[in-house]
Formats: C-alpha cells, structure tokens, sequence
C-alpha cells in the first residue's frame, strides 16, 4: 500500500511541478512586464491627453533631458545592487561640471584635457568613499552624505558662488550636439548603459556584484574580492556622476556650482522605479533605462498638459513609494 | 487520558501551495492536553509549513481547523497567540535591549495609574520572578537580554510562552543549539507544561529525543501525512524506514584509503579564541576537529581560511610557507570553506542554484574577465546531476532548496573550484537523515579523489563514522590527538572536557 501511495504522490508531485512551471512562467513574464506595461500605459494616457507629446521631436527632447539621469543612475544601479548608495552624485555632478568649465574658462585648457581632469578627480572622490565604506565599515549612507557637503562646497569655493560662463565650442559639443538627428547625451547615456550591462551580465567582477548584494560575507567567503569592488564601483559611479555634470555644463553652457539640486532624488527614483531592490542583489541596468524613461516621459507629459513643478514633485514622490510598495509586495515571499 | 474534550487541536486535510511546490498536500493533526506530540520528517517534508499555519504565519489553501472542538480560521500570528497557541522557534523573538521581565511581559505590561497609565514596573517584575520561580529558571528577571546566552534566552523566550496561558505550545528544534545538560532542563520545563495540562507540539530532528519526551509521533514526508503512532509501539529503525520512505541499508564506511602526501600543516597558529595550535591534513585523509561549542575549533577554520585574522602561526600548503591576506588568497590556492551557518556565511539567497554554485571557479570559465556562458551551464549542470541535487531547473532560487540541497549546492560550489584543501564546518547541521548519508558520502568521495578534507563537528558519532584522525580542542588548545581505530566517543569527550 505503500509503494501505491508512493506511486500516486510521484505523479501528484509531477503535475503540480509541471503546472507550477507555466504559472511560474506566466507571473514571471508579467512581473517583468509590469514595468513595460505601466510604460506603455503612460505613454497612451499623455497621448491622449496631449497631441504634441506624440511627435518625434518631444520624444527626442524627452530623451535629451533624461540623459544626464541615465547616465548616473546607471553608475547607481551598480552601487545599489550590492546594496550600497551614493547620495552625493548631485554634488559630485555639480563640482565636476563647474571645475572642468574653470579650468577652460581661467586656465584655458583644452577640453579634453579640462573635461579628464574634472572626471579624474571626481573619480578620486568616489574611491575615497570607497575606501571608508569598504576598509572602515562606514555605512555608505552616512559616507556619501559627508561626500555630498564636500563636493558642493568646493564647487562654490572654487566658483565663489558664481557661474563660470564662456565654455569652447567643442565643450558646449558634448551638452547640445547631434549625430544625424539623435542628441549626442543620449547616445553617451546609452554607450555607458551598454557597457554597465556588459560589466554586469558578462564579466565575473559584474557577477559577483549580485552576490555582494545578496550576501555580503558569503560572498567574501566564496572568494570574491568584494572590498576592491566595492571601492572601484564607488569610484565609477562618482565618475558617471561628473560625466552627467560635464554634460549638463556643456548643454547651458556654463559650469553652475548650484546646479543639479534634485539630482540625487531623479537618480535614486530612476533606478527605485526601475525595479532594482534597495536591499541589493536584484535589478539590473536596463530596468533603470526605463526608470529613469518613465519619470522623463511623466515630467515632460505633465508640463505639456500644464502642471505646475510643484506639483509634480508631489506627484513623484507618490509614484516612488507606490513602486517600492508593489516591489515590496511581489517579493514577500522572499523574507 | 485521552479523551473527546481533551482534544484541544484537530486539523484536517490541510494544504498550502507556494509557487513550484505542494508544500502540504492533505494533512491532517491533532493534540490533546498535556501531551507531546512529536511532528518528525526530512527538511522539506512540510512540518515547518504546518507549523507556521498553525502559528498564523501562513494562511492555509484548503482544510479546516478546529479549536477545543470549534472551527476556526487563524488570521494571523497575533491572533494565534489571542487563540493561546504560542511557539518558541529556533531564532528567539526576544528584544536584546530590554529586560528579562519586559520580555515576558512585552505588550501585556502590568499598568497603574498615575495621572495616565503607566508601566507599573514593581507588579511586573514581582510577577516575572514568580513565573521563573515557578519554572526553576535562574535569571534575574532585571537582566538585559543581549547579556543572556542561547539555552538562557530559549528559557526567557518559554517563560513568556508560560505567562501568556497558552493551551498550545509549539517547539521548533528547541534543542539544535544546546548541551546535554541544557537539553535536560527543557525536558524538565516540557514536563511541566505537560503538567499544567498544555499540549505540545514538538519538532526535532534528534530521534533520541523524540523517543525521551515524545507521546505520540506523527510522520511527515513530501509534503504528506504519512502516520500517527505511539512512541511504544515502533522502533527507531522502522522510524527512520517511515520517515525516509525506504528501506536503510547499512551503510559501508568502508572506503579505498588513499592518504598521500601532507596538503596543511599547521603549526603554533594563534588566534583571538585559541592558542598554538598544531595540525595537519594529508592528501585523501579525513581529519575531524572535536571539542565542545565554543572551543575555538571554528575559530581555527575561519583562520586557515584568513576569513578572521591569526595572531601568530605559521600555515604550509603543500610543503610551501603561505601567507593569506583574506579568503580570496585562500580560494586562489584552492582551499574551500564550508561554514557552520549556510544561510548567513554560505548561500546568497537570492540568487539562482547555479549561480551559486559557480561563484568561486569564475576564473576558471573567464577569459580577460568576461565569462563563457556555456563553460558556466555546462559545470552547473553537471555538478546538479553528480550531487543530485533536487531543483527543478538550476535557475531556482537557492532559498527555495531544502536545508540538505542547499549544503549539497556549497559542496557543489567547492568542488567546481576544484579545491585540494576543504575545511567543513557542520558539514550535516540541521539537516535530515537522508541528505546527512548523502553528505556523509559525499565526503567520503571527496577523500577518495584526493581531497585533504577537515571537519569540525559536534556529532561524536559523526566524527568517529567518518573520520581517519581525529584532534580535540578545549578552551582554544589543542589536548589530545586520536587516530580513528577503536576509537571510544568517551575518550574524546573526557579529551574535550580538558581532562585526559
């Protein structure tokens, strides 16, 4: 009677198996689509609500604007998947933007060189936080935070609080060119998401960056260096930080030590948004393309039917935690 | 004794699904007063789903629960404790900053008046003693928690089961981090409670236990009820045929021995928990590390391992002085470390089966750092097959494994790096017969194919099955060396003791 029993539970356990796969299938396809899905759903809804949000140039104005985001938020995306944060990349953007246009403006370096420099340097900034994050057991919150006074005081120390105007041609290049007809930030910010993608799904240090978010003593305990990523990642996305900032100088032509205020809140939203999971390990760097997509097309949409900014900060401050709540609940069973 | 109004919990076809799995598939439970029911299966038979629907943790698909004979729905565990089903898991829910007496009392403080309600302190720990009194506990209900230890705070966590009336108490493993001695007084309390005419269920993986302080046994597999007996009328072999659902054949320790040239040989290393210690593992030898928790012989792992730092020492791989800065060196060199915790220090968890496994050999399927994808799915699948690993597809998640899959998936990951040196730390903690055969076995092959393998563990019996040589730690020192032929377990516990 056993062994009848044993029989039936065999072919009970295949049926549910078989039947759990398709479904797993089925809610995993509409999980990852969801965020298609509501993205779509936007774009329909400012449509109809809006003609003129339907037209070639606002699409490539809307991508034109979100560029500079997207290119950090792919730098956050990293930091976040090993759960880490950077709330300095605003600053850092801001200094970045104003020392390179300083060096062309007074010192009349090339922009080449000016451009390196302010990249270089901020670099520096993002492996030092590494370094006291990593090495010293600081929480990046509170390490990065620190960074953000730094950097934005040295954009004004070294600026006196003024805006540094008269870039180069080739300088203002970077911030408004074209290539045919597509604006040359966007075709910067999806060079770097490419190659965050590469780096993530491709290579063994991309790898082990999920496992650090999962676990970050399993993981050092698998043998994966996970202090030197860390702090080489702290570093790139300090980097991508000042990219944005070099590009946002070149778009108004003039490096402005207050410039990027709400950049942290756009850059962490973007990649929230996207569905990379605060508590690291899952996510990825195209998730964040549509993030930070979303919340371009939602500003741009409610500007053309005429929302006030103030507004739609409310409103995006609701769409964030409404996110991180729908994560919250597809993933319960998880804890 | 066991009579209709004594029936306290009856449940009856229960089942619950989780996605890719039939975690329960028509079960059915009962307790009656004062007894001891004992919930016994593998990992993953479905007893810790049961529990925790009848804890209020997960709600049920289908069946019907009755309670003192009424049907009834648990909403949620707080409603559970409302019903007075109270459980003491194996993690304590108790607040390390708070009190012995807030503990018991969290949420139902005595109150007084003055002006408003405030925590009338005096009632509270006036009360608390009583209860520790009444259950012989030795604390000081004004202690804090965080200084308590694992078997004290496993009292706290039962005398706040006590204080709350509850007619159904739950034990999840309640003896997987005690001593012998500690074990007793809980058996001790277990009695009380039984006294006091509350039922309890009751989980362990020890049938040792299950047969001491067990009424009645109740046999869980797959996710199925299985059998109810009484605790006289089976043995402990035909449990283990029950629960496992197959014929034991008596296992061959026997093994072709093949013990080669020294892999490590460790000599004065000295750490934060343990002093000069010296050792050595061949080449296709397995060597166990006995000693009491707490001994340093983890501590001795986590250092040849350069998980922890070591004070002094020197450490020889293969005949060459090393020197590791972290365990990165040390998986460079091919050394593998299996740590006591799997949850914490071993699995990511959130992360597939596969990429668990391969997350030590990526320089072995990389070229220039980018990975080949092929290389990777072929060692993966090869390694699910050889460990028979039980996944549906390597892309699961590895915390949906049973706890024996998830320690096969580290040994996987070990022996995909290819690893000469393997340190096991409890290597069959926590997990079921079956899988710890499996384990055990696997050892074994690993020995044979020229592993240099030690293990810590704190089953004499398993390091007397398993073991070639086996060193007792106690108090961070090395005491007594032993090589495994007639071998009593009392020689290495009266070695692990400090007394030789």
């Amino acid at each position: 009677m056993v062994e009848m029993k044993n029989e039936v539970q065999k072919v009970n356990v295949e049926k549910t198996e078989r039947m759990s796969y398709t479904w797993q299938f089925l809610k995993q396809l509409v999980r990852e689509q969801t965020l298609v899905l509501v993205f779509i759903i936007i774009i329909i809804v400012m449509g109809i609500l809006t003609p003129a949000f339907l037209s070639l140039s606002n699409f490539l104005n809307i991508l034109l604007q979100t560029s500079m985001i997207g290119v950090s938020a792919a730098g956050m995306t990293m930091l976040i998947l090993m759960a880490d944060i950077d709330l300095s990349v605003g600053s850092v953007s801001a200094f970045a933007g104003v020392l390179a246009a300083l060096l062309q403006v007074q010192y009349s370096w090339s922009t080449f060189f000016s451009i390196s420099l302010a990249l270089a340097i901020s670099f520096g900034f993002g492996i030092m936080v590494g370094i006291v994050c990593a090495k010293l057991g600081v929480h990046s919150f509170v390490a990065t935070l620190g960074l953000l006074s730094i950097a934005r005081g040295f954009a004004l120390i070294v600026t006196q609080g003024h805006p540094i105007t008269g870039l180069q041609e080739s300088f203002n290049f970077i911030g408004q060119g074209k290539i045919w007809f597509i604006p040359l930030p966007t075709i910067i910010m999806f060079i770097v998401v490419i190659c965050c993608w590469f780096f993530l799904t491709q290579t063994k240090s991309g790898r082990a960056v999920y496992a650090i978010g999962g676990n970050k003593e399993a993981a050092r305990l698998s043998g994966i260096a996970v202090d030197q990523i860390r702090i080489i990642l702290f570093g790139v996305c300090s980097l991508l930080a000042a990219l944005s900032g070099v590009i946002l100088a070149g778009r108004v032509n003039s490096g402005q030590p207050t410039a990027s205020q709400d950049f942290n809140l756009d850059v962490i939203a973007s990649v929230i948004i996207g569905g990379t999971s605060l508590y690291g390990g899952r996510g990825g760097v195209w998730k964040t393309v549509i993030g930070t997509l979303i919340l371009g097309i939602l500003r741009n949409g409610l500007n053309l039917i005429g929302v006030t900014p103030y507004w739609q900060k409310v409103f995006i401050g609701f769409l964030i935690v409404i996110t991180v709540v729908i994560d919250r609940i597809q993933h319960k069973n998880e804890e | 004794m066991v009579n209709g109004n004594d029936l306290i919990l009856k449940m009856v076809n229960i089942s619950k699904r989780f996605p890719g799995v039939l975690a329960l598939d028509k079960v059915s439970f009962d307790l009656y007063k004062g007894e001891v029911h004992v919930l016994l299966g593998e990992n993953g038979a479905g007893k810790s789903t049961l529990i925790k629907i009848i804890s209020g943790a997960y709600k049920k698909d289908e069946g019907e629960i009755y309670i003192d004979g009424q049907k009834t729905e648990i909403l949620g565990p707080s409603h559970a404790q409302k019903l007075g089903i109270s459980t003491v898991y194996q993690e304590f829910n108790l607040i390390p900053y708070l009190s012995v007496a807030e503990n018991i009392f969290l949420g139902r403080n005595p109150m007084k008046n003055i002006v408003f309600p405030v925590i009338d302190k005096k009632t509270m720990y006036a009360q608390a003693r009583e209860v520790l009194s009444y259950l012989n506990i030795n604390i000081n209900p004004k202690t804090q928690i965080a200084r308590l230890g694992v078997a004290e705070k496993q009292m706290v966590e039962i005398a706040k089961v006590f204080a709350t009336h509850s007619k159904i108490c739950i034990f999840d493993e309640p003896t997987a981090t005690l001593t012998s001695e500690e074990k007793d007084r809980l058996f001790g309390l277990i009695k009380k409670f039984k006294d006091e005419g509350i039922g309890i269920i009751f989980i362990s993986h020890r049938l040792e236990e299950v047969f001491e302080i067990g009424d009645r046994i109740t046999v869980m597999r797959n996710g199925q009820y299985i059998t109810t007996v009484n605790k006289q009328d089976i043995s402990k072999t035909e449990l283990i045929e029950v629960m496992i659902g197959k014929k034991m054949h008596e296992e061959d320790t026997e093994r072709k021995k093949n013990i080669g040239e020294e892999i490590l040989r460790v000599e004065n290393l000295c750490g934060r928990k343990f002093k000069g210690v010296n050792l050595t593992v061949r080449r296709g030898e397995i060597v166990g590390l006995a000693g009491l928790v707490g001994a340093g012989r983890t501590e001795v792992l986590r250092a040849i391992f350069a998980a922890d730092r070591c004070k002094a020492g020197k450490i020889h791989l293969k005949g060459q002085l090393v020197k590791f800065n972290n365990p990165q060196d040390a998986v460079n060199q091919k050394i593998a470390l299996l740590p006591e915790d799997r949850k914490k220090h071993g699995l990511i968890m959130c992360l597939s089966v596969g990429e668990n496994i391969i997350i030590s050999s990526y320089n072995y399927v990389s070229k220039y750092g980018i990975l080949s994808k092929i290389k990777i799915l072929n060692i993966i699948k090869d390694f699910i097959q050889k460990l028979s690993i039980k996944t549906p597809t390597p892309k699961q998640l590895v915390m949906y494994l049973s706890g024996g899959n998830q320690q096969k998936v580290i040994i996987a990951r070990w022996l995909a790096a290819n690893s000469d040196l393997i340190l096991l730390d409890e290597p069959t903690r926590g997990i079921d017969i079956g899988a710890k055969q499996e384990v055990h076995h696997l050892i074994f092959e690993m020995a044979t194919n020229g592993k240099a393998i030690l293990v810590v563990s704190s089953e004499i019996p398993e390091l007397l099955k398993i073991c070639d040589r086996i060193y007792v730690m106690h108090e961070g020192y090395i005491t007594a060396e032993f090589i495994n032929e007639n071998l009593q377990s009392d020689q290495i516990l009266h070695a692990a003791f400090g007394r030789s």
